[in-house]
């Protein structure tokens, strides 16, 4: 399962419940015919990186009873460099704060594209990062399935708002040789897709509150809709891997 | 925080009592500018500071204002001029008094596309 932008300690009216929706979106996992084998959150679990919207978040995602790998958003590491968000969330980081693991012959790669920014560009990786997934990737054979998280959208969606991630080409790249690559985005709190090849990207719904299309409006500020509307547009993503078949991917609203 | 902070600025965030004691001990000369200067005021707008560039004389006190229902940071973009607000939420305002002519570059660490300069005369 993927979940993405929880924004725990969000207020304002486009959502004031943001744990009463994560909790949703938690009993909608419950409540599948198989359960995962884990959780993926793509970042912004807390709205301000405030230590007790780190207490709130974890409570309610502990509740879930699954394994879960996190990416912080640029909203997990305000303050503090993602000291607070990686001492909870992901402990199994490198220094850097990304990772990989392997699971049921699927390779699943952590990025962080949230840190270091610099004034007026996008989100980026870094060169420390790209060395690292080169080599981690160097001795995986072409048909060894990969699967990428990151918060930020590794390719360009709409610069204006940072949603792209200036050195994603670079990540693009190194992956292109494998034969099945999913990239697994939040950040913009909406469904939207691209295929390169191999390669497939995938933003995600958030299970706080919805944007904006790229473009649409002054800004990518959250969007207020009539409350029983809310739900429709937040949700959570299923992936299923079936060795004969490849990864399948389906999304699911709160509705 | 503090002991990083350069003299040429002042931070008003804490509080004006805080602010007012190191106007007086480390720019003494502002402190005297700053009773003339007429405050201003930057919005957080759509993501967006308004206005992106502003010119005051020095000792003007600055007020970020944010009015976003997302969070933003005022960073300053040059390493020789630190000064940091924390994490600003809808309404939230952060502070700061420009002492010394110069141009000050800053931006938002949450969304760093947004880009602003104070420009002290």
């Amino acid at each position: 399962m993927q979940i993405s932008d929880s924004h725990i300690g969000f207020k304002a009216e486009a959502n004031p419940d943001p744990n009463g929706t994560l909790q949703l979106a938690l009993d909608r996992i419950a409540k599948l015919p198989k359960k995962p084998a884990f959780m993926l959150h793509t970042g912004d679990v807390t709205h301000l990186s405030k230590p007790e919207e780190f207490d709130t978040a974890d409570q309610i995602l502990k509740s879930a009873k699954l394994d879960a790998h996190y990416v912080p958003g640029e909203h997990d590491v305000i303050g503090d460099d993602g000291k607070q968000f990686f001492a909870r969330f992901a402990k199994e980081a490198t220094p850097g704060g990304w990772y990989s693991f392997d699971h049921g012959g699927v390779h699943f790669v952590a990025l962080i594209n949230v840190m270091g920014f610099k004034p007026g560009a996008g989100g980026s990786l870094g060169a420390e990062q790209l060395a690292w997934l080169d080599k981690d990737l160097k001795p995986r054979g072409a048909s060894t399935p990969v699967v990428v998280m990151a918060h930020m959208p590794l390719w360009s969606i709409y610069p204006q708002w940072g949603w792209a991630t200036e050195d994603g080409p670079e990540a693009l790249g190194l992956l292109k040789r494998f034969g099945s690559v999913t990239v697994l985005n939040g950040h913009i709190h909406q469904v939207v897709q691209k295929v390169e090849g191999n390669v497939s990207l995938r933003t995600a719904m958030s299970t706080a509150f919805p944007q904006p299309a790229a473009g649409e409006g002054k800004g990518p500020g959250p969007m207020k809709l009539e409350p029983d509307k809310l739900k429709s547009v937040l949700g959570v993503r299923e992936i299923d891997y079936a060795p004969a078949k490849g990864l399948a991917v389906t999304e699911a609203t709160l509705a | 925080m503090g002991a990083a902070m350069s003299n040429r600025i002042v931070p008003r965030v804490f509080g004006l009592a805080f602010g007012a004691l190191i106007a007086a001990s480390a720019v003494t000369g502002a402190a005297q500018q700053l009773a003339k200067a007429t405050p201003a005021e930057i919005a957080i707008d759509n993501f967006a500071f308004e206005p992106p560039v502003l010119t005051i004389a020095a000792g003007t006190e600055v007020t970020w204002v944010n009015r976003d229902e997302e969070p933003h940071t005022v960073v300053s973009a040059v390493k020789e001029q630190p000064f940091k607000s924390q994490a600003l939420d809808t309404k939230d305002k952060f502070s700061l008094v420009f002492a010394k002519p110069g141009t000050y570059k800053y931006f938002c660490s949450v969304h760093s596309h947004m880009v602003g300069t104070i420009i002290v005369k």
